[in-house]
């Protein structure tokens, strides 16, 4: 407990420059990740990632010092080049995107441990922590590591600020961004720069594999919460941040532990909450739903069941047992008993001693859903011309899932019709007292 | 034997297997699932390593088809289940794994004699060295060229077993359903292969370099014929071919061997890609020239 209150309270002058580093770093690359995710290439963002690797490499044995500007632009120009080969690789042979990248990937990472090895073959005094590239090493940013990635963030954050509308159409609709007019290469080059930038920064914080994560995973996780691409890129840059965080906090604390991999462990851990708990798009909110529908169907078939016994014994108001209900149609007691009770809870059904009789609105209810079913039918015949021995099942699983609206535009559609296709009357509630 | 014979064998070995499978990973479009499960192997290693508690080749090789048959099913749960576009979930899935098999091995650095540098440079260098001493003429050959030859035929025999199983698979998986071809049992089949080869071939080149041998040799063979089984014929024999080059260059520059072998195969790629005779750059050009010749030539006639 104490070290996190000395951790967060960033007395520490290293703590300090650490701590916002990769705060910055992760809220960043998030952001420019959503854009990646949008456009469907989250794996161009690893290949790039692993790609800025020869440029740091070539940086570094031309200058011979490791000065973070030099070595950025070098990472910057390999990742651009890498870019531009798988590109070039899509458009002009036949093989396809995903086998373009992980060609490049691999090649481009390949000549990197290449000339990795020639540096460390030369035993090069200043070579000591190009290797860092590799995993990452937030603990050793310092303070002009720092600067230049505060500078690039700023950058980042800006274009994204201020082109916002042309990145957004670009990545939901690039040809529709091209018939208005937009300088779409323009727009896609200004991204992918943004991209190549975000990265090249933060390899030497989390390293080569770890910077992948950073900018999918955020992306990914901010997804499930929202529709809008505002709040997604605001979330995302929050996820980022707080996994940042934790990941510094952790090497903090465990000074040999990497911290690229903990704040990978930190953004899934999140991204599988999202993906779980997030309402609507979430797993267990899906979930739910369903379980919540399969329960409405049956309490619906269950109304049902009592209409048409009802309905063949002209007497809706009649108490059923369940034998008698189980008669008409097969549901297993458990599942009965458990809907009789949701649809006392809702008064539409009411015990008489033990047996069971549809309340008044039970019976309105019942009434309606049997005249859902018939209409359907009676659609289905009309304008589909299916024959009529052949329309129950669709009318059967469709009868559950009308909306108020498509029940008056499909009565209106049918004009009312007083009979289904199997001659049977269609129950309408309006007449229900004139006919039983 | 030379010293320098058993390392180019080694790359060879590597090459080839991953060829070999690499051609039926970019014809079913997963190319990028080779890099994935190559990443994700690593807390398999980890782990078998823990349990284990040593190198020995079958707790490793039974982790890593488990962590690659997992890999594969975690990407299809979140792409599937939580509807989350595949690209995403499969850089999502393999970046954790690699991460928690880095983490393993930053708690565990004192009890295994396995670091993040093996990880990605591989010990080819030191395959010569490491023999058997079991005082029979196995001795004669370094242990990791014999598990590697095992691999391939591994993989030789699957192929030559299960050839039509991974074709018609491969290009037509809704005709093998209906002919009674389950293209799941293929699919992870396929899966537990790659991550086996992976693990073999990771101590000597490098978790992130198999990838290179997993696609580049299978895409080059890809622009050159248009059969299958030149196809993998020619995959293999770029991937020998790239091994002998790599170390040369590794020997001339005195650098990373497998770094090498990637960069000869990545000049074969290139030349291929600009100059094959149907599909290269040039080569189309040239190719659809005399076609057109051809046609004006018999138009005359």
């Amino acid at each position: 407990m104490k070290e996190l209150l000395e951790f967060l309270s960033l007395s520490n002058a290293n703590v300090r420059f650490v701590v916002l580093g990769v705060v910055l770093l992760g809220a960043s690359t998030a952001v420019v990740g959503c854009f990646t995710f949008l456009r469907k290439k989250s794996l161009v963002g690893d290949a790039v990632a692993h790609s800025v690797l020869p440029g740091i490499c070539l940086a570094f044995i031309f200058t011979q010092v490791k000065n973070p500007l030099v070595l950025l632009l070098g990472a910057f120009i390999s990742g651009w080049l890498s870019i531009l080969s798988i590109d070039i690789i899509n458009k002009k042979s036949r093989l396809k995107a995903d086998t373009a990248i992980a060609i490049v990937l691999s090649v481009f990472f390949g000549i990197g441990i290449m000339l990795l090895g020639y540096i460390q073959s030369t035993g090069n005094a200043a070579q000591a922590g190009v290797d860092r590239f590799l995993f990452g090493q937030a603990a050793a940013l310092v303070g002009n590591d720092v600067l230049v990635l505060g500078i690039v963030c700023v950058i980042l954050m800006l274009s994204v600020w201020l082109l916002f509308k042309e990145f957004k159409i670009l990545s939901f609709d690039a040809e529709f961004a091209q018939s208005l007019g937009f300088p779409v290469r323009t727009i896609e080059f200004i991204l992918s720069t943004l991209t190549v930038l975000a990265i090249a920064v933060g390899i030497q914080a989390v390293g080569v594999v770890m910077m992948a994560a950073m900018l999918i995973t955020p992306a990914a996780a901010a997804r499930y919460w929202t529709n809008k691409l505002s709040v997604m890129i605001l979330l995302a840059a929050i996820f980022g941040s707080l996994s940042g965080l934790f990941g510094s906090y952790i090497s903090y604390t465990a000074p040999k532990m990497p911290t690229g991999p903990w704040i990978i462990i930190a953004i899934t851990f999140i991204a599988f909450i999202s993906m779980s708990f997030a309402p609507e798009r979430g797993f267990y909110a899906k979930w739910y739903r369903k379980k919540q529908k399969v329960k409405s169907t049956m309490d619906e078939n269950l109304l049902k069941v009592f209409f048409h016994l009802g309905e063949s014994q002209n007497d809706l108001n009649q108490s059923r047992t369940l034998t008698e209900l189980q008669e008409r149609r097969y549901f297993s007691e458990n599942l009965m008993r458990a809907s009789l009770k949701r649809l006392a809870r809702k008064s539409l059904v009411q015990p008489n001693n033990s047996e069971w009789q549809l309340s008044e609105k039970g019976i309105v209810e019942a009434k309606r859903i049997a005249k859902l079913h018939r209409l359907w039918e009676m659609y289905m015949s009309t304008f589909l011309k299916i024959p009529p021995d052949h329309v129950h099942e669709g009318a059967e699983s469709l009868e559950h899932f009308f909306t108020p609206q498509l029940e008056a535009m499909l009565e209106e559609e049918l004009n009312f019709p007083q009979t289904d296709p199997h001659d049977k009357p269609i129950p309408y509630n309006k007449t229900a007292a004139n006919e039983l | 034997m030379s010293y320098d014979f058993w390392i180019i064998l080694t790359g060879a070995l590597v090459a080839s297997s991953c060829a070999l499978l690499g051609c039926f990973l970019i014809l079913r479009k997963m190319a990028m699932i080779g890099d994935a499960i190559s990443h994700a192997v690593l807390p398999g290693i980890v782990i078998a390593f823990l349990v284990s508690g040593s190198r020995a080749s079958v707790p490793m090789l039974i982790g890593a088809a488990v962590i690659g048959v997992i890999t594969t099913f975690l990407i299809e749960l979140v792409s599937k289940k939580a509807k989350m576009q595949n690209d995403a979930a499969i850089g999502l899935v393999f970046t954790f794994l690699f991460a928690v098999g880095i983490i393993l091995l930053t708690v565990f650095a004192d009890k295994m004699d396995l670091d993040a540098d093996c990880v990605l440079h591989g010990e080819i260098l030191f395959v010569p060295l490491d023999l058997f001493s079991t005082g029979t003429f196995i001795d004669f050959f370094p242990r990791k060229v014999l598990i590697l030859c095992c691999v391939f035929w591994v993989v030789i025999l699957a192929l030559l077993f299960g050839y039509k199983g991974f074709v018609i698979t491969t290009f037509d998986p809704f005709y093998a359903v209906s002919v009674g071809i389950s293209a799941a049992i293929w699919h992870y089949v396929l899966m537990t292969l790659v991550s086996i080869v992976t693990v073999v071939s990771f101590e000597s080149v490098g978790a992130i370099l198999v990838v290179a041998f997993l696609v580049v040799p299978a895409a080059t063979a890809y622009l050159m014929t248009d059969n299958l089984k030149y196809m993998l014929l020619i995959s293999v024999g770029v991937g020998v071919l790239s091994s002998i080059l790599g170390y040369v260059i590794a020997t001339a520059l005195d650098s990373s061997i497998p770094g090498a072998m990637t960069v000869a195969l990545g000049g074969i790629f290139l030349i291929v890609f600009l100059a094959a005779p149907k599909y290269g750059v040039f080569g189309k050009r040239f190719f659809m020239k005399k076609k057109s010749d051809e046609k004006l030539k018999n138009a005359n006639v």
